[in-house]
C-alpha cells in the first residue's frame, strides 16, 4: 500500500525514467510541485513538458520511478484508486479536450453530473458561476466548434475547475494565442491560485507569462530537471538553461527594435 | 531468407495473439459495463438514433432493390422448370435465412460502423477520451458500451426492414410487372417460411452480425494511433474486418444451427 510521502510538494517525481518507442524521454527525472503553488514547466519541443503531465494524471506510466499525487504512488493504485485520486485533479489540455457532441454548459456539468449528488438546479448555478468566472457566461448552449481557440481553453478551464480539485494541471493554455487572451488564461490561473489555493503545474512555451506567474519553474533539459524560483533560473549559469532563455530574447528583439522604430 | 520467414511468422503471431487478448479484455468490459449503474439511457437512446434511423433510408432502399432483383431473376430461371408459382417461396426463403441479415449488415458497417470507428477515433486523436479519463469517467463506459449496445439493438431492426422492403420489392416485380398471382406468391411464402427455424434465426445472425460490428467498429477506434492517418485505418480497418468476420460468421451460424 503507498504510503504519504514525507514532502511539502503536492506532486512529487522521483528518479522517473520513460522511453517512447526508442526515445528515452526521461532518465532520473526527480522534481516537485510545492503544495498550493503555481509551477511552470519550461522546455523545447519534446522535452517532455506534455508527458510529464500526463505521468501526474496516471494517463503515461513512468518505465521506473515514482510519482507522487495528494501523497499517493499513483502507478501502484489500482484503476478505483486512481480515479478516486484523479478526482481531485483538473487537466486542461492543449486542445480543450471538449466532448464535442456536447453543449459549453453539458461539459462543464458533465464532472459534476457523475460524481455529485447535486439536483440539475444546484448543477446550474454551479457552471453558471465557473462559466462567469472565465468571461463566458453566455456561450452555455454553444458546442465547442462554435468557440475560438481562446474561448475553448477558457470553457476547458471551466470544466477543470468546476469540482473544486486540489490540483489543476495546464497544457499549454497560451499557444496559440494572441496576446489579449494569453494575459486573460494567465490571469484567471493567477487568480485561482490566489483565491482558492489549487496547486498549479502548468506547460508553457511562452517565457514572459511563465516568469509572471510562476512560484517555481521547472525546466526540462535531457530528460532531466532544473528548478527554482524564476529569479534563480534568470541568475542560472547552467548553460542549457542559458541558452534557451537567451533563444527567446533574441526571438522578442526584432519585435522590440520595431516597436523602438516606431516610437510605441 | 527461411530464418527470416519463421521469425516474421512468429512475430505476426505473437501480434495476432496480442490483439485477441485485447479485444478479449475490451469485449468484457464492454459487457460488464452494461450491467452497471449508471445506466446511460440518454446516450443509449442518441446511439440508438445515429445507427438506426440514419440508416433507415439506405437499408430499406438497398431491401427494396435487391427483393426486386431477386423477384426478375428467380421468375427467369423458375420459368424454365414451370415453377413460377414458387417465386414467393424463394425470394421469402432468399431473403429471410441469408440475404436479409448478411446484406443489412454490411450495409450497416459501410454507413454506421465505419462512423463509429471514425468518432471514437477522432475522439483519441483530440484527447477527448484521455478528458473523461482525467474526469474519473470511464471512457468505456461512457462512449463505447452506448455505441456497441445500440449497434446490437438496431441491427435485428433494421434487418427486419430489410426483410420487409425485399419481400415487397419481390412482389412489385413478380406480381405486379411480371404476372404471378398475388394469392400464389404470398401463399408459398406463407408456407415456405417457419417462424421458428427462419424467423428466429434470421433475427440470431443479425443479433450475431450487430454485436460483431459493434465490437470491431469501437475497438477498432479506441486503439487508434491519435493521428489522422490513425482515425483513417480505424476506419477502413472496421469496415475490411467486420465485413469478414460477418460472412465467416453466417457460414458458422448457417453450418452449427442450419438457420
Amino acid at each position: 500500500m503507498p504510503s504519504v510521502q514525507d514532502s511539502e510538494d503536492r506532486i512529487r517525481l522521483e528518479d522517473v525514467h520513460l522511453g517512447l518507442g526508442r526515445r528515452p524521454v526521461f532518465h532520473g527525472l526527480t522534481c516537485g510541485f510545492p503544495q498550493g503553488r503555481i509551477t511552470v514547466l519550461l522546455g523545447g519541443s519534446g522535452a517532455g513538458k506534455s508527458t510529464l503531465l500526463r505521468l501526474v494524471g496516471g494517463l503515461a506510466r513512468p518505465d521506473r520511478g515514482r510519482v507522487w499525487v495528494a501523497g499517493q504512488d499513483i502507478h501502484r493504485l489500482d484503476e478505483r484508486g486512481l480515479y478516486a485520486v484523479r478526482e481531485r485533479i483538473g487537466m486542461l489540455f492543449q486542445g480543450g479536450a471538449l466532448l464535442d457532441s456536447m453543449t459549453i454548459f453539458d461539459n462543464v456539468a458533465l464532472p459534476l453530473r457523475e460524481h455529485s449528488r447535486l439536483s440539475e438546479q444546484e448543477i446550474a448555478v454551479r457552471v453558471g458561476r465557473r462559466l462567469a468566472a472565465v468571461g463566458l457566461e453566455d456561450t452555455g448552449q454553444l458546442l465547442p466548434r462554435q468557440l475560438s481557440g481562446g474561448m475553448l481553453r477558457r470553457a476547458a478551464l471551466a470544466r477543470a475547475i468546476v469540482n473544486d480539485p486540489e490540483i489543476v494541471l495546464c497544457d499549454e493554455p497560451f499557444s496559440g494565442l494572441d496576446p489579449l487572451n494569453v494575459r486573460r488564461i494567465e490571469s484567471l490561473l493567477v487568480e485561482l491560485n490566489r483565491d482558492l489555493g489549487i496547486t498549479l503545474a502548468v506547460t508553457s512555451h511562452h517565457i514572459p507569462s511563465s516568469l509572471r506567474m510562476a512560484d517555481r519553474i521547472v525546466f526540462l533539459v535531457d530528460g532531466e530537471a532544473v528548478s527554482g524560483t524564476p529569479a534563480e533560473l534568470l541568475a542560472s549559469d547552467d548553460k542549457r538553461v542559458v541558452e534557451f532563455l537567451e533563444a527567446e530574447r533574441v526571438e522578442a528583439a526584432p519585435a522590440r527594435r520595431a516597436g523602438a522604430e516606431l516610437g510605441t | 531468407m527461411r530464418m527470416v520467414s519463421v521469425e516474421t511468422l512468429g512475430f505476426r503471431t505473437v501480434e495476432l495473439v496480442g490483439h485477441l487478448g485485447r479485444i478479449s479484455v475490451f469485449l468484457g468490459a464492454v459487457v460488464s459495463h452494461s450491467f452497471r449503474r449508471p445506466l446511460r439511457l440518454r446516450r443509449f437512446v442518441n446511439e440508438l438514433f445515429d445507427v438506426g434511423v440514419l440508416s433507415l433510408a439506405i437499408v430499406c432502399l438497398s431491401g427494396a432493390t435487391v427483393g426486386a432483383v431477386l423477384g426478375l431473376q428467380g421468375y427467369t430461371t423458375l420459368t424454365r422448370f414451370g415453377a413460377e408459382s414458387s417465386l414467393g417461396a424463394v425470394v421469402g426463403l432468399s431473403i429471410v435465412r441469408e440475404l436479409g441479415p448478411v446484406l443489412t449488415a454490411l450495409l450497416v458497417t459501410g454507413r454506421a460502423g465505419s462512423a463509429m470507428a471514425a468518432e471514437i477515433a477522432s475522439m483519441v486523436t483530440t484527447q477527448q477520451l484521455d478528458g473523461l479519463r482525467m474526469m474519473s469517467i470511464d471512457p468505456v463506459d461512457f462512449v463505447v458500451q452506448p455505441k456497441a449496445l445500440a449497434m446490437l439493438v438496431a441491427m435485428p431492426m433494421l434487418n427486419a426492414l430489410f426483410i420487409v422492403f425485399a419481400l415487397f420489392g419481390g412482389y412489385v416485380v413478380g406480381v405486379e410487372l411480371l404476372g404471378v398471382d398475388g394469392g400464389t406468391y404470398v401463399t408459398s411464402m406463407e408456407e415456405s417460411i417457419e417462424f421458428g427455424e427462419d424467423i428466429l434465426g434470421t433475427l440470431l445472425k443479425s443479433g450475431v452480425f450487430g454485436a460483431l460490428v459493434g465490437l470491431v467498429a469501437t475497438y477498432r477506434g479506441f486503439v487508434a494511433e491519435p493521428t489522422s492517418a490513425g482515425v483513417s485505418a480505424a476506419t477502413t480497418g472496421t469496415v475490411v474486418i467486420a465485413s469478414v468476420s460477418i460472412l465467416l460468421a453466417d457460414y458458422v451460424i448457417t453450418a452449427l444451427w442450419g438457420v
